[in-house]
């Protein structure tokens, strides 16, 4: 087998936050906590046994879908991928129902009907999820397309994940969106692994966010463990898109904690690199960055981290009291009215 | 600029093809609503069958959108356009070439819907040109044979200038993703070749009217045996039953136009007038249409036959090219004729 060209973590030279609001800066703080919390949580109940389904946690990587929600307007509509819980966290769906929908209760997002792998509310305007590689991106632009043909000033933006950047309909959304200049942004998070294909052994580039090229729009990569690097990206992009100027791609790079989902320790992952990128957790690494300001105090964010915990535990409850979908259930919403 | 030119002057009994109805069709729908638009390769020259000419003068770029060869993307930003309430229409050079673009209609487009449990509605209508017509196998499928399982789509079979037109003002209007499929022989477009029978062109009127989805027609009252067709096989059909008439054997041809939903009901109370059925369709004999049909009957009316239930379809080979072994396989009208006499007999 070849040798990986295993990529380390650069953490860049962080600014200082002060120009930034406190209280934008504690949401930041609390929504990767509450993340965190919710997909350890699942995590729990999965190995007990009492969680039906599959999962695919985004421990390691609320620092992107963090940073790039808190950018968006709340009109503004994303799709998310089949590790999703986290984007449909940021993007403001509620922990109860979404741990009502990986259930399959009744109360859940989506009634029961999709699943983690299908999570959305769009009334939050999350797109319940598409878990096949690479079909939501022309969604979003499609998506992208009807507000540009409206003016409705409104962005989509397409989570994606590395692997994606090899699939047809994901060069096809590109370059219509490129050639008609729609309002979505494209933002990958790069966690440099397909499941257990380590990045280098499918791209002979180094970086998805080269491809950008490719289709006449600006791409670049930063680094996707920093909420605040994220966010400042995607306004930027945000600011493009609602100005007319068409889409943009950026590439996050981050680490999954784990394996691809539950049954997978991820072994085939060398240990340095494991080790690296462990080191630049975006949780302890953001309150650490946060107690530097003198706004911030430990006090503080533990009551944060306190009422996290409270809201994943009353979202664990509340699934478990709610309903069963009524079986008669299964035959509703294949065709509307 | 390219115009319509074949278009009639407006009369009472002013006859079209059907490639000038669905044109009227797309013209008033997109009148009635500015959230219609229509997409796909070479619209803006009216497409391979003609299906857009001329729209582009009246509606501009920004509702006839010229498409790059990317069907999957195109298909996926319909989608996306559609979930945000606009309802575009894609027209498909080929129904051949919507395949390429399939995961998105099998599992993006007909289960969003329900997995998100009726958050989303997506009205998107594809418009594709179906069944052999001289081109080899790779332009000669039965596109609406493959998707005839799917649950989540409606299927359209229009064979008639008056359906094609009442049937695509519905489709556009409906809140489903539907595909329109319209034999190639039937388009009547300029320079192409026309199925020959009485209602290849037919009388459309000036006044507006809509057909809804999931009702068949019967286009030839008859008493003896029922015959089902639908698309080419229709007119097909029609020429054999008329010409049987005067050997004195009335046939019922029953036109589903609908695949999904289907007709059943018309067609059992066909049968048991009748006692006696034959199903036409182009496609390949298994897993088609007829199939299903067959098995309703045999679930629902089988005491009221009188005779087996017959199909006639083509064999499960892909379509050849030579002329002559293009013929063999797809059902001729000897064949239709064949499966009635022997039904008779029985």
């Amino acid at each position: 087998m070849q040798e990986l060209s295993i990529r380390l973590p650069e953490v860049p030279d962080i600014a200082p936050l002060d120009t930034f609001d406190a209280d934008l800066l504690s949401l930041m703080y609390r929504q990767m906590v509450l993340i965190r919390q919710f997909e350890l949580k699942v995590n729990e109940l999965f190995l007990q046994g009492i969680m039906p389904g599959t999962i695919h946690l985004s421990l390691g990587q609320e620092a992107c879908v963090v940073g790039a929600c808190m950018a968006l307007e709340a009109d503004d509509v994303i799709t998310l991928t089949h590790r999703g819980h986290g984007q449909a966290l940021a993007k403001g769906i509620s922990a109860d129902a979404l741990m009502a929908e990986l259930f399959g209760k009744e109360t859940g997002c989506c009634r029961g009907k999709g699943g983690s792998l299908h999570v959305g509310d769009m009334s939050v305007g999350a797109l319940p999820a598409l878990a096949i590689v690479g079909a939501s991106s022309p969604i979003a632009a499609g998506m992208a397309f009807a507000f540009k043909r409206r003016e409705t000033g409104q962005v989509a933006l397409n989570f994606f994940g590395e692997g994606t950047a090899n699939k047809g309909d994901w060069h096809e959304a590109l370059n219509l969106a490129a050639v008609w200049k729609l309002p979505v942004i494209f933002l990958c998070e790069n966690n440099l692994y397909g499941v257990s294909t380590h990045i280098s052994e499918v791209m002979a580039i180094e970086y998805v966010a080269e491809r950008a090229a490719a289709y006449g729009m600006p791409g670049s990569t930063i680094y996707g463990n920093d909420p605040i690097i994220v966010f400042q990206t995607v306004m930027d992009a945000a600011k493009r898109a609602r100005s007319g100027a068409g889409p943009t791609l950026i590439e996050c790079l981050t680490y999954r904690r784990g394996g691809h989902k539950r049954d997978d320790p991820g072994a085939y992952r060398p240990r340095e690199e494991v080790e690296a990128w462990f080191k630049t957790d975006p949780i302890p690494a953001f309150r650490a960055r946060l107690l530097r300001d003198e706004r911030f105090s430990p006090t503080a964010l533990d009551a944060l981290d306190e009422a996290a915990a409270a809201t994943i535990d009353a979202a664990v409850d509340f699934a478990l009291a709610s309903d069963a979908p009524a079986l008669t259930t299964a035959l509703d919403f294949v065709y509307a009215d | 600029m390219l115009t319509d030119r074949t278009a009639p002057a407006p009369s009472s009994k002013r006859e079209l093809t059907i490639v000038q109805a669905l044109r009227e069709a797309l013209r008033e729908e997109m009148r009635r609503d500015q959230q219609v638009f229509v997409l796909g390769e070479d619209i803006r020259i009216g497409g391979s069958f003609l299906f857009t000419l001329g729209l582009l003068d009246e509606f501009g770029p920004e509702r006839v959108l010229n498409t790059p060869i990317s069907e999957a993307g195109f298909v996926g930003l319909a989608i996306g356009a559609a979930i945000q309430g606009m309802r575009p229409i894609i027209d498909f050079q080929y129904g051949d070439f919507i395949f390429t673009a399939f995961d998105q209609i099998i599992q993006q487009c007909t289960k969003l819907r329900y997995m998100s449990g009726g958050q989303v509605n997506i009205p998107l209508v594809f418009q594709l040109p179906t069944g052999a017509s001289g081109r080899g196998a790779q332009h000669a499928n039965s596109v609406e044979n493959i998707f005839f399982g799917i649950p989540g789509l409606k299927i359209v079979t229009p064979a008639t200038p008056y359906d094609a037109k009442g049937l695509l003002k519905s489709a556009v209007r409906d809140n489903n993703p539907v595909l329109f499929c319209v034999h190639k022989h039937l388009y009547g477009s300029k320079g192409r070749q026309l199925a020959k029978s009485s209602i290849s062109r037919g009388h459309v009127p000036d006044t507006e009217y809509l057909i809804p989805l999931g009702k068949g027609d019967i286009k030839k009252p008859g008493s003896d045996i029922t015959v089902v067709a639908n698309g080419q096989m229709l007119h097909r059909s029609l020429n054999v039953a008329e010409a049987l008439e005067s050997d004195g054997l009335s046939a019922e041809v029953v036109d589903p136009r609908c695949l999904v939903p289907f007709d059943t009901a018309l067609v059992i109370d066909s049968v048991m007038k009748t006692s006696r059925i034959v199903i036409v369709e182009e496609g390949n004999e298994r897993g088609g249409w007829g199939a299903q049909l067959a098995a309703d009957i045999a679930n629902r009316a089988i005491g009221y036959l009188d005779a087996p239930v017959r199909r006639v379809a083509s064999p499960n080979v892909p379509v050849p090219f030579s002329p002559v072994l293009e013929r063999a396989v797809i059902p001729s009208e000897s064949r239709i004729r064949g499966a009635i006499l022997e039904l008779m007999d029985h």
